[in-house]
């Protein structure tokens, strides 16, 4: 995974709450045996009115998503999270963010930033007033600047450790090859092998 | 310290344990299949990793394939899409694979065991929630996601949380006519299907000394059923017997069986849950609803959701019996089925197809009825072949297929149509799992071979003298 120490990028305001993971990515796209290209899968019900904001052309390089509070809900697809990356996303801020969407975006390396809903009103506003305006999104120290928005965010500590040091899950692992080359060696020669 | 059988295993597989994270645990056997497969192997693509361990790794083709035509091209593209991506991954990464039409290929957790791959004290995962099925031979066997999946491919390890600890202990023998899946059945419906969630469930006592290593299988296999993350069994000499001789057993067996003897529960150790089952009083169970708690003895009738007590029981039942079709009072046994299924990863083993194939012999599958017997794997169908089975069930009117997962969760053409009703052998009767609108009575083998010749849901004892 790459490292996130601080990201700026267009921010795109998407006034809505409750974005739950169907309209996030609906099944259908489910069946697919990829874990990228699904970027057309990205609210693809959504998309396909030309008055969604992803479709303002003003919008189209959007990185960072500023959303309602409730973001994520639903199912647990991890398929959500692999859209919103491949679409293009590195950050989505929110009041408020399902848990197992979360738990899903950090171990993909999406950052998630949890805000007062003021301050997403202020991003919206300023987002709105000067579309294809850049977000500064700071994970080192938790804080984002767009305009003259600056503000706080909310970020496991655990995870945001992780993202800063660009380590996965299988990252972190790794970094105790030693042992497990170890553990290896001891294990009982009569055990199995597929060979 | 006293430990429980799963607390041994377990603590055996532990890399790396630190306060506030969760402990690294080392994975002994990893097998794969096409479904929840794809995505891992393009994450290790894309990080560029390597697997660290083919060969602790196996693959099999068994959700998608057909049980028909085999030697053709699977005819559904996006079944074919993910099994040629499994053969391309397994290529590309050095991992085993067998491909349909191998002596080899099947259902990856009858493959497993018959290759003697599975064995006492292991650790094994797989992207599949039956992966529990291997606890029979006193293994930690547990399903897992696809980011697990790619995490043991790049690691062979996970980092998890200890499960708790569950006893089951079922006195006194089964009786005659009853077989394990009418007892797993009937501890489902006692426990709940959340009444082993976040534990091992170990199953101990006479009853279960007494099973055979294919029923043995058959019980641990729906553990999941009842939430538990995996279930065991204690080795002993009827399983080092299973294992002497097969493929990958240990070549020095005597040192592997004197570490096996020590994968026991020790006499003072304690469980987290301990359940008590009486053998003696079950008679063949049958599922009636849409999980597997729902189910009843088949001299029971379809029950009445106004008569039970639990509130949200009562609705959930009510809600099956619509999608059912059933009407509460109706006796279980004129309950008629259109389709019958023999197989799956719970019931599609050699001993299952002779007990199906003992009560078929010089008798015939009903006019109204359709029987699919699906061999768990292509080695139990050359081994029934070798027995004359198939002739006992193409005689009976059976039709007699290739191996694979097939009707137990309908991914390939053979399913249910919408409000086509089977007795089943798998293991979920969940709404649309053998199909669209489908649905399912869970049984055993005996009573599935019992109800095609009958033609509702039938015990062979039912049936008249051949
Ligand atoms: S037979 Fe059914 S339960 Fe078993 S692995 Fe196949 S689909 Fe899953």
């Amino acid at each position: 995974m790459e490292k996130f120490v601080t990201h700026s990028g267009v921010g795109a305001p998407l006034r809505h709450s409750n974005v739950d993971t169907d309209q996030i990515i609906p099944a259908e796209y489910l069946k697919r045996i990829t874990r990228t290209g699904y970027e057309d899968a990205l609210f693809s019900a959504w998309r396909a009115d030309p008055g969604f904001v992803l479709n303002d052309p003003a919008y189209a390089q959007a990185t960072v998503l500023v959303a309602g509070p409730d973001f994520g809900t639903g199912s647990s697809r991890e398929h959500a999270v692999w859209a919103l990356n491949d679409y293009g996303f590195k950050v989505v801020v929110s009041s408020r963010f399902a848990d197992i969407f979360r738990g899903n975006a950090g171990k993909g390396g999406l950052v998630t930033a949890e805000v007062e809903q003021a301050v997403v009103e202020q991003l919206w506003a300023y987002l709105e007033a000067e579309p294809g305006a850049q977000i500064t999104v700071d994970l080192q120290a938790r804080q984002l600047h767009a305009g003259e928005v600056t503000a706080d965010f909310v970020i496991d500590d655990y995870v945001r450790w992780r993202l800063l040091e660009g380590l996965d899950d299988i990252g972190i692992t790794l970094q105790h090859s030693d042992e497990i080359a170890a553990f290896e060696k001891a294990r009982a020669e009569f055990l199995p092998t597929t060979r | 310290m006293a430990q429980t059988l799963s607390e041994k295993v377990w603590d055996a597989h532990v890399v790396r344990s630190a306060a506030g994270e969760p402990d690294l645990l080392y994975i002994d056997l990893h097998l794969i299949h096409e479904v929840t497969s794809p995505q891992a192997f393009d994450g290790l693509r894309a990080a560029g990793r390597p697997v660290r361990r083919p060969d602790l790794t196996m693959a099999t083709e068994d959700h998608n394939v057909p049980t028909l035509d085999i030697d053709k091209p699977i005819a559904d593209p996006i079944s074919r899409a993910q099994v040629d991506a499994l053969r391309a991954n397994c290529a590309e990464f050095d991992i085993p694979l067998f491909r349909l039409g191998d002596a080899d290929q099947g259902i990856v957790h009858v493959v497993g065991p018959q290759l003697g791959l599975t064995q006492p004290g292991m650790t094994v995962v797989c992207g599949d929630s039956h992966t529990s099925t291997h606890g029979a031979f006193g293994a930690l066997a547990f399903g897992i996601g696809t980011s697990e999946v790619e995490h043991v491919l790049a690691t062979q390890t996970l980092p998890l949380k200890p499960f708790k600890t569950m006893a089951i202990n079922v006195e006194g023998h089964l009786p005659e006519g009853v077989t394990a899946k009418d007892l797993i059945l009937a501890i489902i419906a006692k426990i709940g299907t959340g009444g082993g969630q976040g534990h091992v469930i170990e199953y101990r006592g006479p009853a279960i000394e007494a099973l055979s290593m294919e029923q043995r299988m058959t019980i641990c296999n729906m553990s999941i059923e009842a939430g538990a993350r995996a279930g065991m069994i204690a080795p002993d000499e009827t399983t080092f017997e299973f294992l002497r001789g097969k493929a990958h057993a240990p070549a020095d067996f005597d040192a592997a069986v004197a570490y096996w003897r020590t994968l026991v529960t020790d006499p003072d150790a304690t469980f987290d849950k301990e359940v008590t089952v009486d053998a003696t009083a079950l008679t063949p169970f049958v599922t009636w609803g849409t999980n597997p708690g729902q189910g009843l003895p088949l001299g029971a009738s379809v029950p009445d959701p106004a008569q039970i007590a639990d509130p949200t029981e009562a609705a959930a039942a009510a809600k099956a019996l619509d999608y059912m079709g059933l009407q509460p009072g109706t006796p279980l046994r004129d309950i008629a089925v259109d389709t019958v299924f023999l197989g799956s990863c719970t019931n599609g083993r050699i001993e299952d197809l002779r007990a199906a194939a003992g009560v078929l012999e010089g008798r015939k599958v009903a006019d109204t009825v359709t029987m699919l017997v699906v061999p768990g794997s292509v080695r139990v169908r050359l081994q029934a072949q070798e027995e004359g089975l198939d002739k006992v069930f193409t005689a009976a009117g059976a039709q007699w297929r290739n191996a694979g997962c097939s009707m137990c969760l309908a991914m390939n053409p053979d399913k249910l149509r919408p409000q086509e009703r089977s007795a089943s052998t798998s293991n979920r009767n969940f709404e649309g799992r053998q199909g669209p609108g489908g649905r399912t009575h869970l049984v055993s083998p005996e009573v599935a071979a019992a109800t095609a010749v009958a033609g509702h849901l039938a015990a062979p004892a039912d049936l008249q003298e051949v």
